[in-house]
């Protein structure tokens, strides 16, 4: 079982190399859609990227109004 | 006509198969100009069904597959009519949409849907109209019309009913929520999943085994297996025309149109 803080490191490792920032730029408690400059498409394609990197289903539901990476992580820790 | 490129669409027939590819910025939103252009082809789909056996449609926008239909449009234009003018237009849209995508929908060819990124609303529709749908593992497929206070208008819920079990079919309408490329497979809903960038390349690949076969034992086998479920077709149409009249409707359509925002406006 992954920690809270593997996952948020996991998804920090994968926001930035698909959306080229700087990992060393990027910390838990960002708005993603400010730092990494996405439009809600854009927050689709992360959304299906997590997914298929952590092998879990995301309903929309569950992370409409997260715009933070640990909050982000915790909804992915509870459908490991 | 083989060749044929238009203001949101482009087709061409080489090799017994036809490629129809969408392309209308930003996500190919089905509006009046894609719709004029779909029955443009469907027009043509006689004179094509002689000269090829299978058909693939795809997107050319990054964004995907597309994002359905012209919400911006069916907004605007409602605002500067009378409801009972608006609900008429809103009418003679949808058996207009519904007559092209049940011509593509009981096409002799074997249609054959490569869908990448978005595949939301009228544009899932339209893939639903197709025989198979082979998904890039990037892509996502949505009814997100419940969250504006409507259905899907433009028959994808009869469709998919009649293609996988009836539960899932609720789940998607019900929520709302969007499903990847694995999911869909798992569903029953895409036929294969395909790496990042090459639903394309795996439907070409699937159109040239098709061709192999006789064309009048594929049609008859079509026919046989995916008959049209007309009578919820139109059922469909009746229901979204009644919803259409709530005020709410138009509040939820203002709402998201007027969006600037980078969080989209669903509830």
């Amino acid at each position: 079982m992954k920690t809270i803080e593997q996952t948020t490191d996991e998804i920090l490792n994968l926001a930035a190399t698909h959306f080229k920032v700087p990992r060393a730029g990027l910390d838990p408690n960002d708005d993603f859609y400010k730092k990494l400059g996405i439009d809600s498409l854009q927050a689709l394609e992360l959304l299906t990227r997590l997914e298929n990197h952590f092998g879990v289903e995301l309903p929309d539901y569950e992370v409409q109004g997260v715009s933070d990476f640990h909050t982000l992580a915790s909804r992915i820790q509870a459908r490991l | 006509m083989d060749e044929y490129k238009g203001k949101s669409l482009s087709w061409r027939v080489a090799d017994s198969v036809i490629e129809l590819a969408l392309d209308r910025a930003p996500a190919n939103e089905i509006g009046v100009a894609m719709l004029e252009d779909l029955e443009r082809f469907t027009s043509s789909l006689p004179g094509l069904e002689s000269k090829a056996s299978a058909l693939i449609l795809y997107s050319e926008q990054k964004a995907g597959f597309s994002a359905g239909a012209d919400l911006r449009q069916l907004y605007t234009e409602s605002q500067k009519m009378e409801a009972s003018s608006a609900v008429r237009g809103v009418r003679e849209f949808l058996e207009r949409i519904h007559a092209v995508l049940n011509r593509l929908d009981a096409s002799s060819l074997t249609t054959i849907a490569a869908v990448h990124g978005v595949c939301f609303g009228g544009g899932f529709e339209l893939a639903l109209s197709c025989d198979l749908i082979i998904a890039d593992k990037m892509a996502r497929f949505c009814f997100p019309e419940l969250r504006l206070g409507l259905i899907p208008g433009f028959g994808g819920i009869p469709r998919l009913k009649r293609d996988i079990g009836n539960a899932v079919v609720r789940d998607l309408l019900l929520t709302g929520r969007s499903i990847n490329a694995t999911k869909a497979l798992s569903v029953g809903l895409a036929s294969q999943v395909a790496a990042e960038g090459e639903a394309l390349r795996v439907a070409r690949a699937t159109a040239e085994q098709v061709i192999k076969f006789d064309r009048a034992t594929s049609a008859a086998a079509k026919r046989f297996i995916k008959p049209l479920p007309s009578e919820e077709l139109r059922r469909e149409i009746d229901i979204f025309c009644e919803l259409f009249t709530r005020p709410a409707v138009m509040e939820g359509l203002r709402k998201f149109v007027e969006n600037t925002g980078a969080h989209p406006y669903l509830p």
